[in-house]
């Protein structure tokens, strides 16, 4: 960590610009393989090719989804029995109070609610958005990264990082443009 | 590393040997795509779009008006009577509902199956969804006649009616609680598909107004691959959790029938059946508002014919499972040997409405049948005509399954006809405008195609195949012998 505070300037790393998505998936194996590891790519649709050359790991999504339903499951649940039994004991035309059976459509749709919300504000939460301010916006071509081109940010925090060789090395891959993307 | 794009060049010639399905004519560039999807929003919109307003415009107007007069003097303004309590109104609920499942089909079910012709025509049918829930569940609140405590059928905390709690025990309860859960849902899974898109338009977006609105919407989407990895998953999930949840809503809606003991309504094949019901109409309904809008805004290249035909094919397909489930209810009247289930189906063929009867019978067995020939799913106009006979068939069969079960139930004492008012038919008409007014909204100011996956379909696609993982170790070890 030392080493980068030294050398770097205040950037927040180095952006190269590709026209197509297999220049973009070249360059971010080739930075891997260099040992490069804290970068990211940006993409105009999802491109599991450049995950998997950084190095995609699990993620967490499905598990909050599970507890997201279960919770539900349990809450839907609860409310019913806790209403129907012990709140409002009601006789509607004979039937049980605890009438488990009848229980189970809004039980189900409960589970499918807490899971689906879990699910959403997780990945929301995990992702970081909503996100008022990321510094890769400030490199100006950037507007294309939802449109038609392919970046490559290799970040100045990585050990690796100097700016001047990791400039060359990103200009073996030939990319359009090499930006320095400020904080 | 001194090798670059030379050494993938080879294996995407070897893809095209074997191209994928193409759900996009022409080979327009990424950049293309989003001009092509952005135009619609960025420019004015035509005669035609103001045309399609202003009529919906005037609909809505009907609908904020007959609404307001049977809120003022009370639903005896409507024709319903002792015998038919539920009529247009429920009759409209269940059609508005069922028109959405075809949303939820293409967008959650079909992502599943990975069809990827849904690409194209998934945000507009999901937008379908919303816009039909929405208008569905103004007719159960109308239908209160005291609409202002329409909050009762929420189960909600701190209660301040004292112990006075809904019934869960009862099916309409279900149906609050599926409905409201299918609304939610369906408005995530929308908004959250369409976020990539919002970035998108943020970034094309010259400043002012327009420009904050999206950034804001956007939730400041940048594309990183992380973000697009927890973003997929979570499609993926969100669709697994649809799929139950579009079959559950509707088997809970013919619930509020088959739990009763009216004949015609008390059968266990309702759920199936409905659901069928549902894909069809709403298949319908997709094809209507597709082929409005690709003519009106020019979207041939995306909105193909192939996708015309997939949508006609399914119809046919649900049309005739529609076909069979009637089948089925009269065998089963006849097989059942129950005198009031067997009067019933008698009735409804030869009673006071079977004209309904069989204007349902000649849009929901024949007309799907009308889709066999090639020709006629080539066919624009005769698309379009099938669907709005879907959607005619569909509307006269939830009036045949709730009227016409009303209206003779077991005591001939409590006989009696229903004949619809002008309010009746003022809000069927009211909530056409609704729905078309928040559709034609939409297409104006959203991304109607989901740019984003448009991207990954359009022939660039061809680079997945040709960069499978083993085919890369594969050709390295060639590349190290021949070295």
């Amino acid at each position: 960590m030392t080493a980068s505070h030294l050398t770097s300037s205040p950037v927040y790393g180095l952006m190269a610009e590709f026209e197509t998505p297999t220049d973009l998936v070249h360059a971010a194996k080739g930075a891997f393989e260099a040992g490069y590891r804290k970068m990211d790519t940006y993409t105009p649709y999802p491109l599991e090719e450049a995950a998997e050359a950084i190095g995609a790991h699990h993620n967490r999504v499905p598990l909050i989804c599970l507890i997201g339903a279960i919770l539900g499951m349990c809450g839907g649940y609860s409310l019913e029995y806790w209403v129907s039994v012990v709140n409002y004991p009601i006789n509607v035309g004979g039937k049980p109070f605890h009438a488990w059976p009848a229980f189970i459509p809004v039980t189900f749709e409960c589970a499918i609610l807490g899971a689906s919300l879990a699910t959403v504000f997780g990945m929301l939460a995990l992702n970081g958005l909503p996100q008022p301010y990321h510094p890769v916006f400030n490199s100006p071509n950037f507007v294309r990264a939802s449109r038609d081109r392919f970046f490559l940010c290799i970040e100045s925090q990585d050990p690796k990082f100097r700016l001047d060789d990791t400039r060359r090395f990103l200009q073996d891959f030939h990319p359009s443009e090499i930006t320095e993307v400020p904080y | 590393m001194s090798t670059t794009a030379m050494e993938f060049d080879p294996r995407i010639q070897e893809a095209q040997v074997l191209p994928p399905p193409h759900w996009v004519e022409g080979h327009p560039s990424l950049a293309q795509i989003t001009d092509d999807i952005a135009r619609p929003m960025e420019g004015r919109p035509g005669k035609g779009w103001w045309i399609c307003f202003g009529i919906a415009c005037l609909g809505l107007l009907d609908l904020v008006g007959m609404v307001t007069w049977l809120i003022a003097k009370g639903i005896g303004v409507w024709g319903l009577n002792n015998s038919v309590g539920w009529a247009f109104d429920i009759t409209n609920f269940v059609f508005w509902i069922g028109i959405g499942h075809a949303g939820t089909l293409i967008s959650a079910i079909l992502l599943l199956f990975r069809q990827q012709w849904r690409t194209s025509i998934n945000r507009s049918a999901e937008a379908m969804t919303i816009f039909a829930v929405m208008c569905a569940g103004l007719f159960p609140a109308i239908h209160m006649g005291r609409p202002w405590d329409a909050f009762f059928i929420f189960p909600y905390f701190p209660n301040q009616r004292g112990p006075l709690w809904v019934n869960f025990r009862s099916p309409l309860v279900w149906d609050v609680v599926a409905i409201s859960t299918y609304f939610t849902i369906s408005l995530v899974f929308w908004y959250l598909g369409m976020v990539p898109d919002l970035a998108t338009l943020r970034d094309r977006a010259k400043g002012g107004i327009k420009k904050f609105i999206f950034r804001v919407l956007s939730l400041g989407w940048n594309g990183s691959h992380r973000t697009w990895a927890r973003y997929e998953i979570t499609s993926l999930v969100l669709a697994g959790l649809a799929t139950p949840l579009v079959l559950s809503v509707h088997s809970i809606v013919s619930m509020d029938f088959a739990t009763s003991l009216v004949p015609g309504w008390h059968t266990t094949i309702f759920p199936p059946y409905f659901v069928a019901g549902a894909i069809y109409s709403g298949f319908g309904m997709v094809l209507t508002l597709l082929i409005i809008t690709r003519q009106t805004m020019h979207l041939e290249r995306y909105i193909t014919m192939q996708h015309l035909d997939k949508m006609a094919k399914v119809t046919m397909f649900t049309g005739m499972i529609v076909s069979y489930a009637y089948a089925t209810e009269f065998f089963s009247a006849w097989y059942g040997g129950n005198l009031y289930e067997r009067y019933h189906f008698i009735n409804r063929a030869t009673g006071p409405y079977a004209w309904c009867f069989y204007l349902m019978v000649l849009c929901n067995v024949i007309t799907p049948q009308m889709l066999w020939p090639r020709k006629i799913r080539s066919s624009v106009a005769a698309l379009f005509i099938v669907s709005i006979l879907v959607n005619i068939g569909m509307w006269f069969e939830r009036f045949v399954i709730i009227v016409v079960s009303l209206h003779r139930a077991f005591l001939p004492s409590g006989w009696g006809m229903f004949y619809p008012t002008k309010i009746d038919v003022g809000v069927l008409v009211g909530s056409f405008g609704l729905f078309f007014t928040c559709f034609l909204l939409f297409i104006r100011f959203l991304p109607m195609i989901a740019m984003w996956e448009i991207r990954g379909v359009a022939g660039h696609g061809a680079y997945k195949m040709a960069l499978s993982s083993d085919d890369d170790e594969e050709q390295k070890q060639e590349e190290a012998v021949i070295a």
